[in-house]
This record gives structure tokens, C-alpha cells and sequence, in this order.
């Protein structure tokens, strides 16, 4: 396996976040700290507690820690993991927006990161001032931009608008504009975040086919998502990282196989007591997600109802009736049963900002007892606001049954079926 | 998943074994290695900022850039009329309002650069938290922008100035002493740069100072000869050590000297150069540390 030379090496690399201390922000706790440290007497700004919680002591927190990976020219690099499992902090380091604590990362040739588009655009200037700005703090040259400005306005669509100043661009163009300027980025390297594929559908496309061609014109792509689907299609190698750590990496199918197997249905209940880090945008974010037997007696059983319930905040959006959830229920295959959204039968339920809990039920005696999950998108005024993939699961067990036979059965669906038996001749003797 | 161009080069193997890495990310670099190749691997980025301050900021109103120059002139008016006309602090025989645009345009281009220095890890995190550049830059091209305005308004000085001497009313007459324009104007902007920076750096640890540097930089405007020249303060006065020891005053001295002629010991730029250079050591050292962990924080 020579032959490709090494464009990315990541060796050992930690982060540490220091929790508690960065909070001090006033001059008076330092100087308080600074004379309690001269008297000898213990730090007043010290919250309380700490000194007695040996688990607070430092309140140091690891988001990363010994993690190791090569890349050669030409590979496209999958990173999964659950949320928190630090494919932000990794994605961060790689980009150079925040250095390791310890180790090291070497990279080769010009490095492009896609965390954001139309990062940076100033709303007075126009649409073609704009491309020179944002080309040039996504590190293209003048000389590039200018040879590619026509390519640019074409991709963008938006040929007409492109000296009208930024300000007065809908979200949409804002987002394609500035898809279509890091379109035409040539790194060597290219780093994109999965955040860049929230957008509608034709975006997503988009998005997906550059990175298709990224990787067939030989450049080298790492690729942080949670969409496994997206994996799949697109990358050869797959890095599972898993509390900070690598978990396992290797060929594609081996490593989302792994991951996905897993990610089993134990967790069923989410709950984002920060806004902050909930899934979500400015517009709308999720708060808990939960799915229980119904009624709850505790345990699922491939009798009884199973309900799905999530509370959701909206924030801005102020058309409540134009807030729309949909879910997907999969399998343990990625394979989606079936889909369903909330303007199914609530066209006038009115979502204005404020939290709401909605749910549904899948009736019980229907599926095949097995591992499942739930996708879940929230559209506005039919614009996709964000998705979450797997967020929460499901076991149902097998159903205890009479008869010899206790393993699996085959099919997705398991259902009481009537059969039916009448004698049509009486066999010869 | 085989690489169709699977015949590469053979040396491409050894090569990637140790070769040359072009980004090397480690934990620490030292607080001096600047590495000034990389700013000016981003100059087309300078100067894309460069472009958007002076083009954005005036965007919108109606006189446009016709404020760079109303700025200093309704400010040195103001001062004319308050402390030259009233407060009879100006230098006689010299038009009061040639008297004060001399230190107002400095000054203002002083103070402003040290306030958008401070404030550019604050107003530059969006950002910051998104992509790498090299994080020196903002502060360079809001510099860069400043000195531009600077150097329209001295351009409109001079006009002005000459305006009073064809109409015959003050003879002005500035001497060999214009040759110093160029240094004042970099000793200014390494003080201001140097002083900016090391806000900017405290800022991020002591949100405090964002309120406080507003009113310093005013206070420090009366420490500095810019509403009396130096010569008015008598040599025995409790404040004048402290105007000496302002490293800027030897620079609006000298701004004055240079634009009107009036009498400077230029010997006392000495002291500003020096001052100068540990300002702005220290600004690049405090500002490196802040701006690292600074990601982590916002």
C-alpha cells in the first residue's frame, strides 16, 4: 500500500477544555485570587465544592485524547460518532480554528475547511464584492477569484442580483452564493462538516456532487457526518471516534456496520438541557426526544403500542402553522419503514414560538421485532431547518410463540395474519 | 478502494515517510514566531478587509466619503471655538482651527486604531470560530484602512493650509520639518498597534475592558498636547512629567511641528521609538497567547 503519498497525519492528538476557569472574567476575582494566594489563604473565586469534589478538582475535560490516523492523497475519510464524541473538536483542529493540547497534525498542500458557508459576507457590499472578500478569507488568491468570478456568478444562478448588495438576498441566495464561491476553492485537502448539507434538497445535492468530484479528481476529502447514507456512497475509509478516542477504523462497510450495530436501540430518551447544544437552528431547536412502550409498563413488547414523542422549542419562527416534523422509522439496516409528519393530521395546529411536545404512536402487532431508529427533519414554511439521524431507539424482542421455532423471522413487518383452511376435495384413498 | 491513478511516482512513498509538511499543527509555537510569510501568504485577504472598511462604513449615508474629512474639521472647529477662541490655549498666530486639525488627525487616527485593534478578536469571532487566517490580519488591515483615511485627510490639510496663504490671512509656511511626516506617521502606528494589541489580548480574559478602553483613550487625549501644545505648560507644572512621560506626545508635537512649523525638540522621539518597540513586542506576544485559546472560550 505504497502508493499514494501521506497528505494528513494526525499523531496522538488531545484537547482539554479547561471548564470553570476561563469563566473568571473580572479583573477583581483575579486580583481577589492573586492576594488570598499571597496570604496563604484558600482562593475565594473558587466555586464551592470544588476543593471537596475530587471529581471537580481542575474540572478538566477531555474532548479528545491519544487519537492517531493517516490519509493518503486521493482518499475520502468518513468521521462518525455520536454527538459529543468530538468530531467538532476534530473537525476544529484539523481547520486550525483551535490548536491540539497535545500531539501533532501535519497536513500537505493547500488545506481548504468548509465549517460554514458565506462565512464572513458583509451585508452592504454587493454579491461580486462579496466573492473577492469571502474567496479571499477561505485563502484564494486574487488572481484565482478573478479567473474563476464568471464560473462562480453562473454556478451561484443568481447572475442578475450578483451587484445588489448582500443585505438584500434571501437566506437561499445567501447560501448558494456562497456554496458556489467555496465550490470553486482547489485545495489539496478538503474538510467539510455534514452543517453544510442542511439546506433544501437540490443544495444537498449539490454539495454531494462536489464532494463526488472532489474525490475523483484525486483531492483528498475528509468528511465529518452523521448521515450514513452520505458515508457510504462517498467514502472509502471510515474513522469512528468514540468519546475522544479512535473506536475502530477501516474499510467503509466494516467501520458504519460497527458503529450502526452499536448504536443499538438502548438509548431511548434524549433530553438537551442546553439550548446551545441542542440540534437545531436560531429558527427552531429540538429539546427531549423519548420513545416508550404504550401504555408504559417499562418494556416493549411486540404487542403494544410504541410512542414517539419529542418537545421541540421554536424560537423566531412566527408562522406556527408552517413548522412541520417529520420522522423516519429505520431498521437496523438503515432501511427506512415508513415516514411520517405532523400536517398529516394536524394541518392547523398552530407551533408559534414556544415549546410543544408532539407525538405519535406505531401500533403495536406490526413490526418485525428487531433494532429501530428515528430520523428526524424539521421543515419551515417548507425550508429544511435541521435533521437529526438516529437519535433515538428501539428494541423490540421477540414475541414469545408457540411452536418449535424461536428464531428471527425474515421480512420487516410481523403481523397477526389470519389463515384460513377449508378442504376443497376429499383426497382419494 | 483502489486509486485508478494507482502509478504514482516511486519516490511518492519515501517521500510522504519524511518529506516536507506544509501546516504543522502542534499544541505550542512560541509567542515570536511570527511567521510573516503567512500574512503575507494572506495580503490578498488584507487587502479584500482593506477595501470592505472603506467602502462599508460610509455606505448608506448621504454624505459618504466626504465624512473622512468633515470628521477632524467639525472636531477641530469645536476645539477652536472651545479652547483656542475661549480657553485661549492655542499657540497665537496661528489660525486656531489650522492649530487643532495639526493634532486632531493624528489623534483621531491614533485613538481609532488602538479602539479597533482592541476590539478585534470581539468583533472578528463569527469568523474566527469558522475559518483559519492568520489572526493578525483584521488588526493589520483596520491599521491599513486607518492610515489610508489618515493620509486623505492630511492630503486635505494641506489644501486647506494653503487656502489661508493665498487668501493671505496666515502666512503658512512649514519647513524642512515635513520630512518627518513619514516617520511620526509609522512611530504612531506601531504605538497605537502595539497599545491595541494588548488590549485586544486582555480584553478576552477581562470583558471589563471593553467599557473601560473607551474612556482611557479619551483621558489619555488630555495627557497628550492635543488641545494645548506642550510649550503652554510651564516646565514647573505637576502635570507636565506626565505629558512627558505619555509616549504620543512627542508624536502630536511632532505632527504640529512638521505641519506649522511651531518649535519641537525632536530629540524626544527617542523615547516614543522606544516605548514603541516594547509596546508592540508585547502586544504581538500577549495577542498570540489570547488569540489561541481565545476559539475555546467564545
Amino acid at each position: 500500500m505504497e502508493q499514494e503519498p501521506l497528505m494528513v497525519q494526525v499523531q496522538g492528538v488531545g484537547k482539554r477544555y479547561r471548564l470553570g476557569t476561563t469563566n473568571r472574567q473580572q479583573l477583581t476575582d483575579d486580583v481577589k485570587a492573586w492576594t488570598a494566594k499571597l496570604l496563604g489563604r484558600p482562593d475565594p473565586t473558587v466555586p464551592v465544592g470544588a476543593a471537596v469534589d475530587p471529581q471537580r478538582i481542575g474540572e478538566d475535560f477531555w474532548a479528545l485524547r491519544n487519537v492517531s490516523f493517516e490519509v493518503r492523497r486521493g482518499e475520502v475519510v468518513g468521521i462518525v460518532g455520536h454527538n459529543g464524541a468530538g468530531k467538532s473538536t476534530m473537525l476544529k483542529l484539523l481547520s486550525r480554528i483551535t490548536l491540539p493540547t497535545e500531539g501533532t497534525i501535519k497536513m500537505r498542500g493547500k488545506v481548504s475547511s468548509l465549517l460554514e458557508v458565506g462565512t464572513g459576507f458583509h451585508p452592504e457590499l454587493t454579491g461580486r464584492d462579496n466573492i473577492y472578500l469571502n474567496g479571499a478569507i477561505l485563502g484564494m488568491r486574487k488572481a484565482e477569484v478573478n479567473a474563476k468570478l464568471d464560473e462562480i456568478i453562473a454556478f451561484s444562478g443568481i447572475q442578475h442580483h450578483i451587484d445588489t448588495p448582500v443585505k438584500r438576498y434571501s437566506s437561499g441566495m445567501r447560501v448558494r452564493l456562497g456554496f458556489a464561491i467555496a465550490a470553486h476553492l482547489e485545495p489539496e485537502i478538503l474538510i467539510i462538516d455534514e452543517v453544510l448539507s442542511v439546506g433544501d434538497a437540490d443544495f444537498q445535492r449539490k454539495s454531494m456532487g462536489k464532494m463526488k468530484d472532489s474525490a475523483a479528481s484525486g483531492r483528498t476529502v475528509l468528511f465529518v457526518s452523521h448521515n450514513m447514507t452520505a458515508m457510504r456512497s462517498l467514502c472509502s475509509r471510515v474513522i469512528w471516534l468514540d468519546n475522544g478516542r479512535v473506536r475502530m477504523q477501516g474499510p467503509t462497510e466494516d467501520v458504519v456496520g460497527a458503529y450502526l450495530s452499536n448504536f443499538t436501540a438502548d438509548q431511548t430518551e434524549m433530553v438537551w438541557s442546553e439550548l446551545d447544544t441542542a440540534p437545531g437552528n436560531d429558527m427552531v431547536r429540538l429539546r427531549s426526544a423519548r420513545v416508550r412502550p404504550d401504555p408504559d409498563n417499562g418494556t416493549f413488547s411486540w404487542d403494544t403500542d410504541v410512542l414517539f414523542e419529542v418537545c421541540i422549542e421554536n424560537l423566531k419562527a412566527d408562522d406556527g402553522r408552517h413548522l412541520n416534523i417529520n420522522v423516519q422509522v429505520l431498521n437496523n439496516d438503515q432501511l427506512v419503514l415508513f415516514a411520517t409528519n405532523l400536517r398529516e393530521n394536524t394541518p392547523d395546529a398552530d407551533l408559534g414560538p414556544g415549546i410543544h411536545k408532539v407525538r405519535f404512536a406505531i401500533p403495536g402487532k406490526l413490526l418485525n421485532p428487531g433494532d429501530f431508529r428515528f430520523n428526524l427533519m424539521v421543515h419551515y414554511q417548507g425550508k429544511l431547518q435541521f435533521q437529526t439521524h438516529s437519535i433515538i431507539g428501539f428494541t423490540l424482542p421477540e414475541p414469545v410463540r408457540k411452536g418449535a421455532w424461536h428464531g428471527k423471522r425474515a421480512g420487516l413487518f410481523q403481523f397477526p395474519v389470519t389463515w384460513q383452511h377449508e378442504r376443497t376435495s376429499a383426497g382419494d384413498q | 478502494m483502489m486509486k485508478e491513478e494507482g502509478a504514482m511516482t516511486p519516490e511518492g512513498g519515501a517521500h510522504a515517510a519524511e518529506g516536507h509538511w506544509d501546516v504543522v499543527i502542534e499544541p505550542s509555537t512560541p509567542w515570536w514566531r511570527l511567521n510573516l510569510g503567512e500574512i503575507w501568504r494572506y495580503r490578498d485577504l488584507l487587502a479584500e478587509m482593506v477595501k470592505r472598511d472603506l467602502t462599508a462604513i460610509y455606505k448608506q449615508t448621504i454624505l459618504g466619503p466626504i465624512w473622512v474629512l468633515l470628521q477632524p474639521l467639525i472636531t477641530s472647529l469645536m476645539f477652536a471655538v472651545i479652547f483656542g477662541l475661549m480657553a485661549r490655549m492655542a499657540l497665537p498666530g496661528i489660525p486656531p482651527v489650522l492649530f487643532y486639525m495639526s493634532a486632531v488627525m493624528p489623534w483621531s487616527f491614533f485613538a481609532g486604531v488602538i479602539n479597533k485593534t482592541a476590539a478585534t478578536l470581539i468583533t472578528n469571532a463569527p469568523l474566527m470560530t469558522k475559518v483559519y487566517f492568520p489572526r493578525l490580519i483584521p488588526p493589520l488591515s483596520s491599521m491599513a484602512s486607518s492610515a489610508f483615511t489618515f493620509l486623505v485627510q492630511l492630503a486635505f490639510f494641506f489644501v486647506f493650509a494653503a487656502v489661508y496663504r493665498i487668501s493671505g490671512s496666515y502666512a503658512w509656511a512649514p519647513g524642512i520639518a515635513l520630512l518627518a511626516l513619514p516617520l511620526l506617521i509609522i512611530l504612531e502606528m506601531l504605538l497605537a498597534l502595539g497599545t491595541g494589541l494588548i488590549v485586544a489580548a486582555l480584553t478576552t480574559k477581562y470583558k471589563d475592558l471593553n467599557f473601560l478602553i473607551g474612556f482611557a483613550v479619551q483621558l489619555l487625549m488630555y495627557m497628550s498636547p492635543v488641545i494645548f501644545p506642550l510649550a503652554k505648560v510651564a516646565p514647573d507644572s505637576p502635570v507636565r512629567p506626565l505629558l512627558e512621560a505619555n509616549p504620543i506626545t512627542p508624536v502630536i508635537e511632532g505632527f504640529r511641528g512638521a505641519l506649522l512649523g511651531t518649535a519641537m525638540d525632536w530629540s524626544t522621539l527617542w523615547y516614543s521609538a522606544i516605548c514603541a518597540s516594547v509596546l508592540l513586542l508585547a502586544g504581538l506576544a500577549l495577542f498570540q497567547r489570547a488569540e489561541r485559546s481565545y476559539a475555546d472560550v467564545v
